[in-house]
Parts: C-alpha cells; structure tokens; sequence
C-alpha cells in the first residue's frame, strides 16, 4: 500500500477510535472503577521516572547555561531561563516522551496480546465494547494524569536547577526562587499544563490503536509495542511545535 | 431452556423418545437456528468465503471440516457478528443480523456462547471471574452468579481449579474453562472453533463428551470447527442418555439408534465442498476428500 494512503486509513482508525471512546462516555456502561484502576496504574506508576527525568533536566539545564550566562554577566537570570525552559517546553515534552515510553508500550502490548489471544474477540462476543472497556479509560486516564505529571516533573526540575545552582555555582537559592518567579507568568504556567493534555491523547490514542490492530501472532506484539513508541514519540514532538505556536498566538506569550 | 438439573431428572427413556417425535414437527425445531444464505467474504484479493449456504437446526451439531486457513473460523466470527460478510446474509433465529451494529449484536450474542481456540481466558482475571464474565456484565446478583459458576464449573469438572488464574492450567483444562465461561447463561447455541486443537487424545476425548452431553442433553444447537477426524467419529457416533440411577452415559449408535443430528460440513476454498453424514463423508468417492479423511 502506498505511505499516504496508509498514513490516511491510520488516521481515520485513530479518529474513529478516540471518537467511539469520547461518545460512549455519555452512555452506560462505563467502568468507572477501571478508569480510577487505571490513573493509578498511568499516574502513581509513573511518578517516580517522571519526577527523576524532571530533577535531573533541571540540574543539567543550571549545570550548561550558568557558564554561558556568566560570559555576558547576566548568570543571576539562570532561574529564569531553567523555568521558563522547563515549564514552557521541556517539563510537558520529556514528561511525555517517557510515559510514551513506559505506559504506551505497555498498552500496545496489553491490548496487542490480548488481540492475539483472541481475548478481544471474546470481550466483544461476551457483550462488553472494548472500547469502553479498554480504551476510554486508558485514554481519560492518559489525558487527566500526564498534565499533573508535568507539573510535578517542573517542581522537581526547579528543585533540581536550584541544589546544582546553590551547591556547585554558589548561587543563593533565595536568588535563584526570585529569578524563577521573575521568568515564569502565570500564561506560561496555562501553556504548560494544556500542552500534556493533548500529548496524553496522542500517545493513549496512537498505543490503542496500535495495540488493537496488531497482526501476526506475538512477533505482531512485539511490532505494534515498537511501532506505538516510536510514533507516539515522534508526534508529540511534532504537535509540540504546533501546539507551542497556537499558545502562543492564543495567549499572547513572548509579548512583553 | 432447561438447566442441566432439571434435564438430569429425565428418567423415563420411552417419554424421551415420544417427546422427540412430536418436536420433529414443532415449527420450532423446523425454523433453522443458524442459516448461512450465499455468504461471501475476502480480505484484500483473498477469498475466503465463496459463496457458503447452509443451517442449522434446534439441537443439531454441524462439524465444519477444512484445512487450516481455510475459512472455518471465520464462518464461526461471522455468526457472532465480529466481522461482516461482503454480500449475502446471516440469519440467527431468523432474525437477519447482517446489517447489525454493535449495539444491536449484543441481544444476539447473548444467545451464544463461544469456546475459542486456545481458551482465549482473560489473564487478569481468576477462574471464578472469567466464568463469572458474562453475568457481571448483565449486572446479576453475586449470589446468583456464583451458584452458576459453581454449576457450570462442576459440568466441565472443574471445581476445584475456582480460585486458580489461568496461568496456573494445563491447556485442556483452560479449554474446559472456557467452556464452562461459554455456557454460563445457557445459551442455546454453542460454536466451537477448534476446541481440541493441541490436545492430547483423551483430554481431547473430554472435549468432545462436553460437546456430546450439551447436544443431546440440553438441546443446544452448535457448529463444531474442526480439522480432527477423530472428533467426527466421536460427535457422530456416541449420544449421551440419562440412566435410571440419574447417571449421564454415553452410548454408541447402532442397531437402536442412528444418529441424525449431526452433520459434517466440508470447506474447500471458499466453497461447500461436501455437506452430509460422516458415514456419507468417509465413503464418497472425491480424492480431496478421500485424501483429508484418511491422510493420504
């Protein structure tokens, strides 16, 4: 099949997906209890890689440009530019790239064995619409959980900026808070929580989907766990810049 | 439906015999409870369906033979409506689903209950649960629905394995429980896709007793896919009677009895390649036949 036409009937598969997920919300059965199972499972369960990429992000981050900073005499301004960078752009997209990596591999292959296994055709002949069951609250779960994932990766980013900053550049912590809360406003705060929101649709949607349409036995698994990261990943990079350019003309961010 | 209890109290072999006679006229053993009218199906250039006819009656047993890949499964996901046929039509109870939705399937699914391949047990979920599945769905009870686990667990002689996942089971015995799953809510039709595939012979030989008692027993009408001949012989030789200490037996057709409801079905491309008896099967003349009977 020609890539085009194939990246089309892709599309069209995420699209029905998510929407079939998102209209039976408004219908019984619901599952309820898988949703809340499944937020601890994406949210708590992700916690500490999430909080562990967003320390040392930041400690890097202080680590790099304090030099560069120091050569123009303005390294008083590292908190503003290690909060403004993570909190605008590195916080939502890292946060993103490692839950794709640890949750959406893990749907796509939960959903592609139980594809294989024909659990999925026994699901749908027992008169339970896998969608409700499986997808909505994986998806409700993704897009609740990975905004507050982001923040907490950006307090820890913050808190990671300022340890590196104190005890290696001798930078006061006092001083480094002030220029943080300087750099930051609170429409930078609004971009940074919105941007997960979007990120948690692309990648539950784009591991469901690869997950439910997995063929070829468990080799196929393997294939749609890969397939699942790689372009979950590749797609909040790309909505990144997009989403960052919609935000910025919708919130008027970078206007001083 | 009667429940396996109330069956087993049948005693009276004569009373049997007349009751059969007047349902051979009942229109509602006439009306066929599964029929296929001129089904045809392709993935891509691949035909899988060619134009397949046939029904199935009230408490018959249709054996659909074929090789591998050759469209038997997917006879069996088409009843369920878990894939739809390219033209044609799909009649269950005589009720024509092949433009139903989803939604409109579930009523229909309910009547069925399906034994997969390797079992197709839900891994996250214990024995008790899994048969438990279908009731949970319906919102029933939690006392009801364990009195039917139970029941259907000590059918398939299981009991025991209740609290077990199904990671802890031998093959045969996942099979068994997904029988038992199958069969919770007495369903009046039963599919089979495969059900003894990968099984020792006598395990194999369970299956098939399992298959037999619902036939004869609890009137169930089912499509047994298989590629085993073993099974065939098995399914079209043997009945299950109830004895007047109440015990089920399985008895050998003969000079009392003949069989006639089961019947083997031959799928060969896309096509009915046979449709008949077994003894009609293992005496026609057709070297493909000949060749898929005997092996050679």
């Amino acid at each position: 099949m020609n890539p085009i036409t194939k990246f089309i009937f892709e599309l069209q598969g995420i699209s029905l997906l998510v929407w079939r997920s998102f209209t039976g919300l408004f219908s019984r059965p619901r599952y309820a209890s898988e949703w809340i199972r499944q937020m601890d499972l994406i949210g708590v369960g992700s916690l500490p890689i999430v909080l562990l990429t967003g320390f040392f992000t930041g400690a890097v981050l202080v680590l790099q440009t304090y030099l560069t900073l120091q050569a123009y005499s303005i390294q008083s301004s590292t908190g503003q530019l290690v909060a403004t960078s993570l909190v605008r752009e590195l916080g939502p997209v890292l946060t993103a790239l490692m839950v794709s990596g640890r949750i959406g591999s893990a749907i796509a292959a939960e959903l592609g064995s139980m594809v294989v296994s024909q659990q999925i055709d026994a699901m749908r002949a027992f008169g339970t619409d896998p969608n409700r069951k499986l997808v909505a609250p994986r998806l409700i779960a993704l897009i609740l959980m990975l905004p507050l994932l982001t923040v907490a990766a950006d307090i820890f980013g913050l808190i990671g900026g300022a340890i590196v900053a104190d005890t290696i550049y001798n930078q006061d912590v006092n001083a480094f808070v002030n220029s943080a809360r300087e750099g930051i406003q609170v429409k930078d705060i609004i971009g940074g929580v919105v941007k997960p929101v979007f990120f948690g649709l692309v990648v539950g949607s784009v591991a469901c989907h690869k997950g439910l349409s997995t063929t070829g036995g468990t080799v196929g698994v393997g294939k749609s766990t890969t397939d699942s990261v790689v372009i979950a990943s590749i797609w909040v990079i790309i909505f990144d810049f997009f989403l960052s350019k919609a935000l910025q003309y919708l919130l008027d961010i970078g206007k001083m | 439906m009667a429940k396996l209890e109330d069956t087993l109290n049948i005693s009276d072999e004569e009373g049997f015999v007349t009751e059969f006679d007047a349902a051979m006229d009942d229109p509602y053993r006439v009306k066929p409870v599964i029929e296929f009218r001129d089904v045809r199906l392709a993935f891509d250039d691949k035909v899988i369906l060619d134009g397949v006819s046939f029904t199935v009656r009230r408490g018959e047993t249709k054996c659909i033979l074929g090789r591998s890949g050759g469209g038997k499964s997917t006879t069996i996901r088409l009843i369920l409506g878990l894939l739809k046929p390219d033209s044609g039509q799909i009649l269950i109870d005589g009720e024509d689903i092949t433009g139903f939705s989803e939604e409109e399937m579930m009523p229909v699914r309910q009547k069925i209950g399906m034994v997969f391949q390797e079992g197709a047990l839900f891994d996250s979920l214990s024995v008790y649960e899994n048969v438990a599945y279908r009731l949970r769905e319906q919102n029933v009870e939690e006392e009801e629905i364990e009195h039917e686990v139970r029941r259907m667990l000590r059918f398939v002689d299981l009991e025991d394995a209740i609290d077990k996942t199904p990671n802890e089971l031998s093959g045969g015995m996942r099979r068994r429980v997904g029988i038992a799953r199958a069969l919770v809510g007495d369903p009046e039709i039963v599919l089979y896709d495969e059900p003894t595939a990968g099984l020792d012979p006598p395990t194999a030989r369970t299956i098939c007793e399992l298959a037999i008692k619902l036939r004869d027993l609890q009137d169930v009408s089912s499509i047994f896919v298989t590629h085993e001949m073993n099974n065939i012989g098995y399914l079209s030789s043997e009945y299950a009677i109830v004895t007047e200490t109440g015990e089920v037996v399985l008895e050998k057709e003969g000079e009392k009895l003949c069989l006639i409801n089961t019947e083997v079905i031959m799928l060969r491309d896309g096509k009915i390649a046979f449709s008949g008896t077994d003894e009609k099967l293992r005496s026609s003349s057709d070297p493909y036949i000949q060749n898929f009977v005997y092996g050679k």
